[in-house]
């Protein structure tokens, strides 16, 4: 218990990431459920810099800048998303969106 | 890899941000608690010896990814929206079960991989002098390729405002 290793962090990104994905499982609201998947994307940044620690190796970090990047352009593409379905329905609630249903 | 209390502190202040940001009714609310969690895991960059990505974890997620997600919701005014019918307890059931399983799945599976001592700190030399050298060195493929995406997001959403508006004047 004196030493932090990378056990710790493997048990706190397994929880960050399922506490993601019960977000995306229980919430209708889509912008939390955008939130969600911030939120698991983290986790696994998080086990990345730690495993780049663990291994004393650079490229994990390399690794959580290109994550960061496809991230912003998933967030800045689906709010945009969002915001037109929206406009078209008046609600973000995903219960709300079966437009494509036959 | 960090003192233990230092771990245990930062590692509460991160899952109640979790939870406060899944059940917090207002998605205001939610947002900054998204902002409290991406600080805090900048805070485990941190001791991570990664500064680079600490920072970058600030500006790009919670400077700019959180206040794209505020300006939305306050644009929709979506902050309080009323709870939906189909919600119910079963349901609720079934994905704490299910994300619980996740997560102890997830934890025997990836402690295989943590094997062995960790490497002394000063054998990671995450200085955003190294972090350019290897960027700019081994990975110029995929950073030339981020760019591409960066791009394809940009010109998609300018496509989409666009034949929006042509559709709303003809």
């Amino acid at each position: 218990m004196d030493e932090v290793t990378i056990g710790w962090y493997i048990a706190l990104a397994a929880i960050l990431f399922s506490m993601g994905a019960l977000g995306v499982l229980v919430r209708r609201n889509a912008l939390i459920i955008f939130m969600s998947i911030e939120l698991m994307l983290n986790a696994g940044n998080l086990l990345f810099v730690a495993f780049a620690r663990h291994l004393g190796d650079l490229d994990g970090q390399i690794w959580v800048f290109f994550t960061m990047t496809v991230a912003a352009a998933e967030v800045a593409v689906g709010l945009a998303l969002a915001v037109s379905i929206f406009r078209n329905r008046d609600s973000v609630n995903i219960d709300d969106m079966n437009m494509m249903k036959g | 890899m960090g003192h233990p209390i230092v771990f245990l502190i930062l590692a509460t202040v991160a899952v109640f941000a979790a939870i406060g940001m899944l059940t917090s009714r207002n998605a205001v609310h939610s947002a900054l608690y998204l902002v409290l969690n991406f600080c805090t895991v900048a805070v485990f960059y941190l001791v991570l010896n990664a500064p680079f990505i600490s920072m970058v974890q600030i500006t790009v997620y919670a400077g700019a990814i959180v206040v794209l997600f505020l300006f939305v919701i306050m644009l929709l005014g979506a902050d309080q929206l009323p709870k939906a019918s189909s919600n119910g307890g079963l349901q609720y059931i079934l994905a704490i079960f299910a994300t619980a399983g996740l997560a102890t799945a997830l934890i025997l599976q990836l402690s295989g991989f943590g094997d062995g001592t960790a490497k002394p700190e000063s054998a990671l030399d995450a200085s955003p002098e190294a972090i350019g050298t290897l960027l700019f060195q081994d990975y110029v493929f995929p950073f030339e390729i981020t760019s591409l995406i960066l791009l394809v997001a940009m010109m998609s959403l300018i496509v989409f405002k666009a034949q929006k508006r042509k559709k709303q004047d003809g």
